[in-house]
C-alpha cells in the first residue's frame, strides 16, 4: 500500500470520516436492495451492477454520441437528425482527403483541414518539447534540497487550475499591443512596441508558451514524483565514484527517469493534439490561419457552415490518430505501468 | 440512524430543488436577445410595460453574446427545443421552424402593411409566400465614420461627400493622420457584410441575374488591393484583420487611434455613449463609385421571430404585436439610436434625443441602396459568402494566400453549398405549410 | 498559500533572505543552489505574474487602462469638479515653454491637443500640447470595477450554479466511478475486458469533436436548459474509472476474502473495505472532477441558453460580448472568476500537489 499523503492531515481524515459517516444511512439501504440480487446472481456477477451506472451514463452520453458522429461522418444535410440525413459514404472523407499535392495544403480540396493539420503537428512538436523541458528543469530544481519546495511546487502548479477562457482573457491582457505589459517592459528596454497578435511567428510563439505555461505544473508533478522515486543509495555509490553532477543527470538520473518521461510525453502529446478554447479566445484562428488548429476547423465546420457531415468526418480522422497516440500510451504504460492524465 | 437518514434526503431534496426551476407564474415566454449597445434596456422597459398590460404572462429575457447567438440557437432549433421568441440576424436561417404570427396575431395584416416585404419574404421557406413569422427590429445600413476633430486639427476641410469618392476619402484620413500624428488613418470592420459595401462603388458584383454568384471581379480585386495597401503601408491597425475581431476596429476609432471607420448604423448608440464629449465624430455618405461601381450601403438588420412549438403561440403573438406595434418601435428607436424597419415610422421619422445629424445622414443612405446591395443581404447563401471573405481576406492581408487563390477558395466554397442545397431541395421537397 | 513553509519556522530575525539562502541539510550555498532559486524565483515571476498583473490591473480606472506605459500599482488621477462642467475634470501638470509649470484641469483632449481649464479661472480655456502634462496622480484600490461588474452580471446567480454544478457532478462520479473500478479490478465477468477496453478507448477524444450528437442525445432525454444537462454526461469520465481501477490493483484480494469469510455483502466490502483505502485516489479525482466542471465551458454553452442556469464560465463569456472590450469589467470579472479556485487551492495547495504526485505514480 502507498502511503495516503491526503489522509496524514487529521481535518482531511475528520472529513473524510464525516463525509462517510453522512452517507452511510444510504450506503445502508443500498446494501438491503443488493444483498438479495447477491443472493441471485452470485458474488462474481456483482461485477456487473457495479460497473452498470457508470456504463449507463457512459453509453449514453459518450458512446451513443461518438457512434451518432461516426454516422455523421458519413452523411450531408443541413439537420442534425440522423433520420433527415443523405447518405454520401465515404465522400466527406474524400473530400477531406483530396489533394494535388500533399506538400501544399493550398492545392487541397478542403485546403483548411490541411492547414490546420499541419499547423496543429508544429504545435505539437514545440508545444510537447517545451512542455517536456521545462517540466524536467522544474522537477530537477525542486528536487534539490530547496526551502520552500511545497510553496514553489504550488506556484508552478497554480496554472493548471486556471479555465481556458480565462488564461485566454489574462495573456490577452498581457500581449495588448498599445498598452499591454509586455511590450512597455521592451520599450523600457530600449525595444519597440511588437504587435504580437498580427505577425503569425509571434502569435505562434505565444500560443506555444501559454500551452506550457498553463500546462507544464502537472508533469512537474509527475517528473518530481519519478525523481523522489529513484533511491538515493544510486547517488551515493555514483558519488563515491567521483561522478560529477553532470554525470549524475545524464548517465543516473535521465535513464533512470526515463519511464516517467515517456509518461509526461505521451500525455502532453494527447493533450496538444486538442488544443483550441484558450487559443480560439485569444486569437481566433489568426492572424490568417496561422494558429487554426484542427478542433478548431471541426468547430467552425460544424457551428459557422453547419456542414455537420464534413465536420464529423474530419474528428473521425483525428480520433484515428488520438487512438493510436492512446495506444502508445498504453504500451508505454504496460511497459511502466505508471501515469495519470489530465483529460475528463 | 433515523435522523441521519431524515438529513440525507432533506439535503437531496433541496439541493433537487435547486437546480429544477422555480415557481414559474402562468405563462413564462423566453427571449434570445444579445445587444450591440443598449437594447438590451430599452427592451426590458418594453417588456414591463407589456406585462403591466397582462399579468400572467412573463417574459424573461435570455442574453447571449452574439457571437454565440446563431450557433446556440441553431442547436436547439433541431433539438426541438428553441426559445419562444429571439432576435437574430441571420433571417433566413431558421425559415421553416418559425412561427407563423397569421395564424395567431389579432392584427396580422399590421405586418405586411408596416414592414418590408423583402424583410417578411426573407423569413419565409421556400414556396411559402405568406407567412408572418417576425419583424424587423431595426433597419441597418453601412456607412463611413469620421474623426471630425482630427479634421479640425489637420486644418483640412471636410468636403460634404456628395463628390468625394473613396480614394480621395483615403488620401485625406491619411492627411490628417500625418498632421495631427494620429496612429492610423483608416479600418475597415472585418467582416465580408462590410467588405462588400466597399467592393460594390470599386465595380464589385456578386449576385447575377439567375440567382448563382461570381466573386471574382475587377471590383472585388481592386478593393481588396486597397486593403491590402494599407496594410502594407501600415495606415490601417493590423489586429482588425488578424484577430478578425470587430470590438477593435470600433475600439480603435472610440480611443481617436484611427480617422476613419467604415461601419453600420449599428455602432450610433456604443459610439454615441462611449466617445461622449471626448471628440466630434460624425457619419458620412457612402463615398461615389469608381467608373463601373455602384454608390450604395449595405442594408442589414435585426429581426425578432417567434418559434414555432411554442407552448403559448397566443400569447408570443401578443407579445409579438405589441412591440411591432408603431408606439413601441417608437421608444425603442429613440433609446437605442435605431433606424427603425417599421415603413410608417420612417415615414413620420423619428425623434432622437440626439445623434440627429448622423441618423439623417443615415436615413438619405436608404433610398440609395442599390439592387446588389439587396439581392446579397437576402439571399439564402449570405451565411456563407459573409464569413468565408473574412476569413480568406484575413489570410490574404496575414500573406497566406494570394488574392487569386483566396477568389477561388471563395467561389468553390459558394458553389459547393449552393450545389448541396440544390439537391437537397430535389430530393425532399419542402412541404406547402 | 505556503502550508509547506510553515511546517518549519524561520526565525524573524533572519528575515527573508536569511530564508532564502539558508539550506535544508545546512550545507554551504554553491553555485548549483543560486542556479536553482534564480530558475525558481524567475519561476514564480512567469507563473505568477500574470495573474499578479490581471488582478492589479482590475483595480484600474478606465483610464488608467488605457495609458502606456502602464504602472504596475493601480494609480489613479486625481480629478477636481470645476464650475460649468458636469463630471469632474482630471487635474494635471502642465509645463509651458517659458518654464512656468501650472495645474490644470482637462476638459477634453484629441490627437496632439488638450483643452485644459484653471480650476480657479474656469472660463479661460487653455489649448495645451499633451506632451507638455502630466498627471497628478496617487495610488488608489479602487472597487468601481467589482461593484459595476456585480451590477451587470448575476454574480451570486452564476456562482451558486458552478458551486452545484461542481459538487453534485464531483459526488456522482466519485461514486459511480468508483464502482465501475471496483467491478472492474476485483471481479471476473465476461466483457470485462471488453468494457474496459471500450471506456478507455474514448478516454482521449475531446468533447468539443462531439458536441451535436451529444447536445442531440441530451434533447432527447429532455435536459436542455437543465443542469442536470450538465452534472450527467460528464459523470462518467473515462479517466477516473482508469485511474481508480489502476489504483484498486493493488489492494490485496486477501483482504475482500477475509471480509467476505466475516460474512460481509459485495456492497458492504465495496464502501467498507476498498473505499476508504483507495482515499488518496478519490481525493485526486475529486480534485480533477472539481477542476474539470469548475472550468467547463463548451458543453454548458450549448446546454444552458437561460440566463438563470448560466454558471460562471458561461457568463464570463456572455458578459465578454456584451460589453465588448470594457476591459475593466471584464477583468474584475475574470479575478472573480478565478478567486473561488484560488482559495481552495491556496487551502489545500498541499495535500493536492502531494496527492496528484503520489498517486499518479502508482
Amino acid at each position: 500500500m502507498p502511503d495516503s499523503p491526503c489522509l496524514e492531515n487529521p481535518m482531511l481524515r475528520k472529513l473524510q470520516a464525516l463525509a462517510l459517516q453522512l452517507i452511510d444511512p444510504l450506503l445502508s439501504l443500498a446494501e438491503l436492495i443488493l444483498i438479495p440480487i447477491q443472493r441471485v446472481i452470485g458474488t462474481n456477477r456483482m461485477g456487473y451492477i457495479f460497473v452498470l451506472p457508470n456504463l449507463v451514463i457512459f453509453g449514453v452520453f459518450i458512446l451513443l454520441p461518438m457512434l451518432l458522429n461516426f454516422y455523421f461522418g458519413f452523411t450531408r444535410g443541413d439537420s442534425i437528425l440522423p433520420e433527415n440525413r443523405d447518405w454520401v459514404g465515404n465522400q466527406n472523407l474524400a473530400t477531406l482527403l483530396t489533394c494535388e499535392d500533399y506538400l501544399n495544403y493550398r492545392t487541397c480540396e478542403e485546403d483548411l483541414f490541411w492547414r490546420s493539420a499541419g499547423n496543429t503537428a508544429t504545435y505539437v512538436v514545440f508545444e510537447v518539447m517545451g512542455v517536456v523541458l521545462f517540466s524536467l528543469i522544474t522537477a530537477l530544481s525542486l528536487n534539490q534540497k530547496v526551502r520552500g519546495r511545497g510553496f514553489f511546487r504550488g506556484v508552478f502548479f497554480y496554472p493548471v487550475l486556471l479555465s481556458p477562457v480565462v488564461v485566454a482573457l489574462i495573456w490577452k491582457w498581457i500581449l495588448q499591443h498599445q498598452n499591454g505589459v509586455i511590450n512597455s517592459i521592451l520599450v523600457a528596454l530600449g525595444g519597440e512596441k511588437i504587435p504580437f497578435l498580427v505577425d503569425p511567428n509571434w502569435s505562434f510563439f505565444w500560443v506555444v508558451v501559454i500551452g506550457i505555461w498553463a500546462q507544464m505544473g502537472f508533469y512537474t508533478l509527475i517528473l518530481l514524483a519519478g525523481l523522489q522515486a529513484i533511491p538515493n543509495e544510486y547517488y551515493e555509490a555514483a558519488a563515491i565514484d567521483g561522478a560529477n553532477p553532470w554525470a549524475k543527470f545524464w548517465y543516473l538520473t535521465l535513464p533512470l527517469l526515463m519511464p516517467t518521461m515517456t509518461v509526461v510525453l505521451v500525455l502532453s502529446l494527447i493533450r496538444a493534439v486538442q488544443v483550441f478554447d484558450t487559443v480560439f479566445v485569444l486569437t481566433g484562428g489568426g492572424p490568417g490561419t496561422a494558429t487554426l488548429y484542427i478542433i478548431q476547423y471541426i468547430y467552425q465546420k460544424a457551428f459557422d457552415l453547419r456542414e455537420y457531415g464534413m465536420a464529423a468526418s474530419a474528428s473521425l480522422v483525428l480520433a484515428v490518430v488520438l487512438f493510436a497516440l492512446t495506444m502508445m500510451q498504453l504500451l508505454a504504460r504496460r511497459r511502466e505501468n505508471t501515469g495519470l492524465e489530465t483529460h475528463g | 440512524m433515523k435522523i441521519r437518514l431524515f438529513f440525507v434526503f432533506a439535503v437531496l431534496i433541496v439541493a433537487f430543488g435547486l437546480i429544477q426551476a422555480q415557481d414559474t407564474p402562468p405563462v413564462e415566454l423566453r427571449f434570445t436577445w444579445y445587444n450591440d449597445g443598449n437594447e438590451g434596456e430599452a427592451l426590458e422597459k418594453l417588456l414591463t410595460q407589456f406585462e403591466e398590460a397582462n399579468p400572467g404572462i412573463d417574459v424573461i429575457v435570455d442574453t447571449v453574446a452574439y457571437g454565440d447567438l446563431h450557433t446556440t440557437l441553431q442547436t436547439q432549433v433541431e433539438a426541438g427545443d428553441p426559445p419562444d421568441l429571439a432576435r437574430i440576424t441571420d433571417v433566413a436561417r431558421f425559415a421553416g421552424s418559425y412561427l407563423d404570427l397569421s395564424e395567431y396575431s389579432a392584427n396580422a395584416e399590421a405586418y405586411t402593411e408596416n414592414f418590408p416585404a423583402q424583410v417578411l419574404a426573407s423569413l419565409r421557406a421556400e414556396g411559402d409566400e405568406t407567412g408572418i413569422y417576425g419583424f424587423p427590429t431595426q433597419f441597418t445600413i453601412t456607412a463611413p465614420f469620421i474623426n471630425v476633430t482630427l479634421f479640425e486639427q489637420a486644418g483640412i476641410e471636410i468636403p460634404d461627400g456628395s463628390e468625394t469618392t473613396w480614394p480621395e476619402w483615403i488620401a485625406l484620413a491619411t492627411e490628417v493622420a500625418q498632421a495631427t500624428e494620429t496612429p492610423y488613418a483608416v479600418a475597415i470592420e472585418p467582416r465580408g457584410h462590410r467588405f462588400w459595401g466597399f467592393s460594390i462603388p470599386f465595380g464589385a458584383t456578386y449576385v447575377n441575374e439567375d440567382g448563382s454568384f461570381t466573386v471574382d471581379t475587377e471590383g472585388f480585386r481592386a478593393a481588396a488591393g486597397e486593403i491590402q495597401r494599407w496594410h502594407e503601408e501600415g495606415i490601417t491597425p493590423p489586429e482588425i484583420w488578424a484577430t478578425t475581431d470587430l470590438q477593435v476596429a470600433r475600439d480603435a476609432f472610440i480611443n481617436g487611434q484611427v480617422v476613419l471607420l467604415y461601419s453600420g448604423s449599428f455602432v450610433l448608440q456604443q459610439f454615441d455613449a462611449a466617445i461622449g464629449d471626448t471628440f466630434d465624430w460624425r457619419v458620412i455618405p457612402n463615398p461615389q463609385p469608381e467608373e463601373g461601381g455602384v454608390r450604395t450601403g449595405i442594408p442589414g438588420g435585426a429581426v425578432a421571430v417567434a418559434f414555432a412549438g411554442t407552448e403559448h403561440p397566443e400569447e408570443v403573438a401578443m407579445l409579438m404585436d405589441f412591440l411591432s406595434s408603431a408606439d413601441a418601435l417608437r421608444q425603442f428607436s429613440a433609446e437605442t439610436l435605431f433606424i427603425p424597419g417599421h415603413l410608417g415610422l420612417i415615414e413620420e421619422g423619428i425623434e432622437y434625443p440626439n445623434q440627429n445629424d448622423n441618423l439623417n445622414t443615415l436615413l438619405a443612405e436608404i433610398p440609395l441602396i442599390s439592387d446588389q446591395a439587396y439581392a446579397l443581404q437576402y439571399s439564402p447563401y449570405t451565411f456563407v459568402l459573409n464569413p468565408a471573405i473574412t476569413s480568406r481576406m484575413s489570410q490574404v492581408i496575414a500573406g497566406e494566400l494570394t488574392l487569386d487563390d483566396a477568389l477561388i477558395a471563395i467561389q468553390e466554397e459558394m458553389d459547393t453549398k449552393i450545389a448541396e442545397a440544390q439537391a437537397a431541395a430535389m430530393a425532399t421537397p419542402t412541404p406547402t405549410p | 498559500m505556503d502550508n509547506a513553509l510553515s511546517r518549519e519556522p524561520v526565525t524573524p530575525a533572519r528575515g527573508i533572505l536569511a530564508f532564502l539562502t539558508r539550506l535544508r541539510g545546512g550545507q554551504r550555498f554553491s553555485f548549483t543552489d543560486t542556479l536553482t532559486y534564480a530558475y525558481l524565483i524567475l519561476g514564480t515571476i512567469v507563473m505568477f505574474g500574470p495573474v499578479v498583473w490581471l488582478a492589479m490591473s482590475s483595480f484600474k480606472t478606465p483610464q488608467a487602462l488605457a495609458e502606456f506605459p502602464p504602472s504596475f500599482l493601480p494609480q489613479r488621477t486625481e480629478t477636481i469638479v470645476v464650475e460649468g462642467h458636469d463630471r469632474p475634470l482630471e487635474l494635471y501638470t502642465v509645463r509651458f515653454e517659458s518654464g512656468q509649470t501650472r495645474q490644470l484641469a482637462q476638459i477634453s483632449r484629441v490627437g496632439i491637443v488638450a483643452r485644459m481649464v484653471d480650476p480657479a479661472v474656469p472660463n479661460e480655456v487653455i489649448e495645451v500640447n499633451i506632451n507638455q502634462r502630466t498627471p497628478v496622480r496617487s495610488v488608489v484600490f479602487g472597487f468601481e470595477n467589482y461593484t459595476g461588474a456585480i451590477e451587470r452580471f448575476p454574480f451570486l446567480t452564476y456562482l451558486r450554479n458552478s458551486v452545484v454544478v461542481t459538487v453534485i457532478s464531483t459526488i456522482i462520479t466519485l461514486l459511480i466511478n468508483s464502482m465501475a473500478a471496483f467491478g472492474l479490478s476485483k471481479y471476473q465477468f465476461r466483457g470485462r475486458n471488453l468494457i474496459f477496453f471500450v471506456i478507455l478507448s474514448t478516454l482521449m477524444v475531446p468533447v468539443s469533436v462531439i458536441l451535436i450528437p451529444a447536445f442531440l442525445v441530451i434533447a432527447e432525454v429532455g435536459w436542455i436548459n437543465s443542469l442536470w444537462g450538465i452534472i450527467i454526461p460528464g459523470a462518467a469520465t473515462p479517466t477516473g474509472v482508469f485511474l481508480l481501477r489502476q489504483y484498486m490493483l493493488t489492494i490485496p484480494d486477501e483482504l475482500l476474502d477475509s471480509a467476505r469469510v466475516d460474512g460481509a455483502s459485495e456492497w458492504r466490502i465495496y464502501w467498507q473495505v476498498v473505499l476508504p483505502l483507495a482515499g488518496p485516489a478519490l481525493a485526486v479525482l475529486a480534485i480533477f472532477s472539481v477542476m474539470w466542471r469548475w472550468n467547463d465551458f463548451l458543453w454548458p454553452l450549448i446546454v444552458l441558453s437561460r440566463s438563470e442556469l448560466f454558471t460562471l464560465q458561461v457568463g464570463l463569456n456572455a458578459f465578454q460580448g456584451e460589453l465588448n472590450t470594457q476591459w475593466n469589467y471584464i477583468l474584475a470579472m475574470t479575478v472573480l472568476t478565478l478567486l473561488p479556485i484560488t482559495v481552495v487551492f491556496a487551502l489545500l495547495q498541499r495535500y493536492i500537489t502531494t496527492g496528484i504526485a503520489t498517486t499518479g505514480m502508482k
